[in-house]
């Protein structure tokens, strides 16, 4: 019995002694910070928003009395007087990517293509200038519009300031008093003044496309006020960001990709260079997002944070998933009409074709290095296949690329059948297709306006468009689990080849020789067995 | 057939014994989580079978050095020592002689506990197969830091390759292994034996020169008559 219990007491203590040097591995990660870049992101966070100094009511270049836009902005420029200069280098400006070659310049007042509304024929497409940050929709022919991203307060200018005019000429005192409270209205708004916020932002780049949600699928009007479960950074509920804490702007220039111009070359944390733009999700997580000791903060280096971190988009509203010119035009008693389709979204308009849409889109992923290219106005295309207008750049072997989900939108568009061109029809205005209906002439006029030539001879082709979903980014318990792409079975990365990823790929001859090797020995157990069993029994009989 | 007169005798020591139980639980381990990354079945999730896959496998490299120092130190090496003699006497034997109640040519003997055949497997095992896991399996987990040490030029595909190769090895040899232990004079004797040390051998079989191991640190053999 002591004997007994000597040897148990002896199998515990060496047990023990095991459990010391096996232990060391959690315990190791005990002792680090739970996240190391988590720790960084709260830190990032903790000041509250930045304070102003100044008070605009306050400024008599704002207390004066505006008869047109263009005044207000003058007005802010006695003050800000470099603010002009600045603006107008810029993207927001410009709409001409400054990194591309001038002979085939990219940007929306170049030869750039959307699968939306195609072209904007070098700004002479007074519809698309609707988003321009001018005063009207004359383009860069007018003054910057300061409110359009400064403004706090969104009033109908032209109404008031038309109402304002007309009042003013009149001597009717009732009159008079319209044109004073007209005013009070113009100067309340242009006194409202401050950063940029969601609302700001999203009076383009929420409903661009010509409404809300056409485009990016990870950009629309849900994220004007959005709770944390559909963002969690611009949660009101959550920490409530504006675009710009991220979007860190210098001298007006906002950061961001232009085209094939990564929005940020580096992935430095802002411990690492506190004077980069925090565009990237590393600038406040750092390359080590996770717990340390599991395997998550080694996928950084491949796997962009938004592949597991925006699961999904368009969580709130549709976004459209394929437009198709090439069934535009058709009239029922000779006149253009809409069909509505599910979702509460138009499933055809005689002025834009057929389109359709979706919510909570699964986003495709390609490996990308930030950039985006596509084809251009100038570029020739291989109408057989799928014409790519924006697509990421990367491959597996790239060192900058990662693997990033997207918003992948598919079309139909002319092309010119003898120039292999895409063709770049104008759409609004009394020429453009929405009201004659003409390809042949709208693309004449829209190409005479970008100095390119035009055959007369169109043909529909497919298009592709992606958008890199970065936005709506969940709250970490949606965040994808590992099995969504580590499963052998209509994974999330299925279609994604070119490497080896555990639970996904084998080699289909190994496995196959593994368990045939595997099977064969437990056949033969069995073989062996049974011929135990039965030769046992003849011995006893002997 | 004469009946041969059994002696129980003290085989494995308490450290073997250990060695043993516990390398069972952590390839049990490491084959139930391995198969599952491996896209095989869904049993636990993807992330909690690396995480026990990535742990255990640590785990055992640990206790696989105790092992190695065990095995060096106590002079247990030599019964790893492989020969062909009577290697093919002990084939022969479980194909053909086992079935007609003949005696194991290289029956079990304290200083020397492995027949020829046993030998090969566990050098085989312990010297290659484990190691090459071993080896396959960190680079697995530390695929990000090949760069630095200077091993890019090595392809995950390749990794992961012989990583499985071995695995099923393994898992073959623990088929055969689990049914071989009850090839003993009863089916349980091996199993019986490996838990409490103690095994019933034949009594007055000489140990040949070839098989002799150093017995230092080894218990002398105790009669059966115990207390």
């Amino acid at each position: 019995m002591r004997l007994k219990f000597r040897r148990v007491l002896h199998m515990v203590s060496l047990l023990g002694i095991f459990s010391l040097f096996i232990a060391p591995i959690p315990s190791f990660a005990k002792h680090e910070p739970e996240a190391p870049g988590l720790e960084l992101a709260r830190q990032a966070v903790k000041a509250e928003k930045r304070p102003t100094t100044a008070d605009h009511s306050q400024f008599k270049a704002l207390q004066q009395a505006f008869t047109s836009g263009p005044e207000i902005s003058k007005a802010c420029i006695s003050c800000h007087t470099k603010a002009a200069d600045q603006v107008k280098e810029t993207l927001h400006w410009t709409w001409l990517d400054p990194n591309s070659p001038k002979d085939n310049q990219k940007g929306k007042a170049g030869y750039s293509l959307n699968n939306f509304c195609i072209s904007a024929n070098g700004m002479h497409d007074h519809h698309c200038n609707e988003c321009h940050i001018g005063w009207s929709a004359e383009g860069k022919k007018t003054q910057i519009d300061c409110l359009r991203c400064h403004g706090q307060k969104k009033i109908n200018w032209e109404e008031v300031f038309e109402d304002y005019k007309y009042f003013m000429q009149s001597n009717d005192p009732e009159e008079k008093a319209l044109a004073k409270e007209a005013q009070a209205e113009i100067q309340e708004a242009a006194q409202s003044v401050g950063r940029p916020t969601r609302k700001n932002c999203g009076s383009c780049h929420f409903s661009g496309g010509g409404g809300d949600g056409v485009k990016h699928g990870d950009l629309d009007p849900s994220l004007i006020n959005p709770n944390r479960e559909l963002d969690v950074h611009m949660g009101y509920d959550g920490q409530d960001f504006d675009c710009i804490r991220c979007h860190t702007t210098v001298a007006h220039k906002v950061a961001g990709r232009i085209y094939g111009t990564p929005a940020s070359q580096t992935r430095h944390s802002l411990l690492e260079h506190d004077m980069e733009p925090r565009i990237m999700c590393e600038s406040c997580h750092s390359d080590k997002p996770h717990k340390t000791g599991g395997k998550l903060n080694d996928h950084t280096d491949k796997v962009a944070c938004q592949a597991c971190h925006v699961p999904e988009i368009a969580k709130v509203l549709p976004v459209q998933v394929w437009w198709d010119w090439s069934r535009a035009g058709k009239k029922k008693e000779g006149k253009p009409y809409e069909v509505n389709g599910p979702l509460g979204k138009p499933a055809y308009q005689s002025t834009r074709g057929e389109t359709k849409w979706k919510k909570n889109v699964i986003p495709k992923y390609f490996w990308f290095n930030g950039s985006i290219q596509g084809v251009t106005a100038k570029d020739m295309i291989d109408p057989s296949k799928m014409v790519k207008l924006a697509w990421p750049e990367g491959s597996k072997n790239d060192k900058n690329a990662r693997i990033f989900p997207f918003n992948v939108h598919m079309g139909k568009q002319p092309y010119d059948t003898v120039n292999k061109t895409m063709a770049v029809p104008l759409l609004s205005g009394e020429h453009g297709y929405w009201t004659t209906f003409d390809w042949k002439d709208s693309i004449e006029r829209g190409a005479r306006y970008l100095d390119l030539p035009f055959s007369g001879k169109i043909d529909f082709v497919k298009t592709g468009y992606v958008f890199p979903s970065t936005h709506m980014v969940s709250p970490k318990e949606e965040a994808l689990e590992c099995h969504q792409c580590h499963t052998r079975h209509a994974g999330r990365l299925a279609d994604l080849a070119g490497f080896y990823m555990p639970g996904r790929d084998r080699f289909k001859l190994i496995d196959i020789a593994g368990w045939a090797i595997v099977l064969c020995s437990l056949g033969g157990i069995v073989f062996h067995a049974l011929g135990r069993v039965f030769t046992n029994g003849r011995k006893k009989k002997e | 057939m004469q009946s041969i007169k059994m002696v129980t005798t003290y085989l494995y020591t308490r450290y073997e014994r250990f060695w043993h139980w516990l390398q069972m639980v952590l390839i049990f381990l490491l084959l139930i989580t391995g198969f599952e990354i491996h896209g095989i079945y869904a049993l636990m999730g993807f992330k909690k079978a690396v995480d026990i896959h990535n742990f255990v496998g640590i785990t055992w490299l640990i206790a696989f050095a105790f092992f190695v120092f065990w095995v060096f130190t106590t002079g247990e090496w030599k019964q790893y020592v492989p020969t062909t003699k009577k290697l093919f006497a002990v084939i022969r034997y479980y194909g053909y002689g086992i079935f007609k109640g003949e005696p194991h040519p290289v029956p079990k003997q304290k200083g020397a506990k492995h027949n020829p055949l046993q030998r090969l497997t566990y050098l085989s095992l312990a010297a290659m197969l484990l190691p090459v896991q071993m080896i396959t399996g960190i680079l697995y987990w530390t695929y990000n830091l090949w760069e630095g040490w200077g091993l890019g030029f090595l392809s995950l595909q390749f990794v992961a390759l012989i990583h499985m190769v071995g695995a099923f090895f393994v898992l073959t040899f623990v088929v055969v292994h689990v049914y071989m232990t009850t090839t003993g004079h009863t089916i349980f004797a091996h199993i019986k034996a490996m838990i409490t040390g103690w095994e019933d051998i034949e009594e007055g079989v000489e140990i040949e020169d070839w098989e002799k191991a150093s017995r230092r640190g080894v218990p002398e053999a105790v009669p059966a008559e115990k207390g």
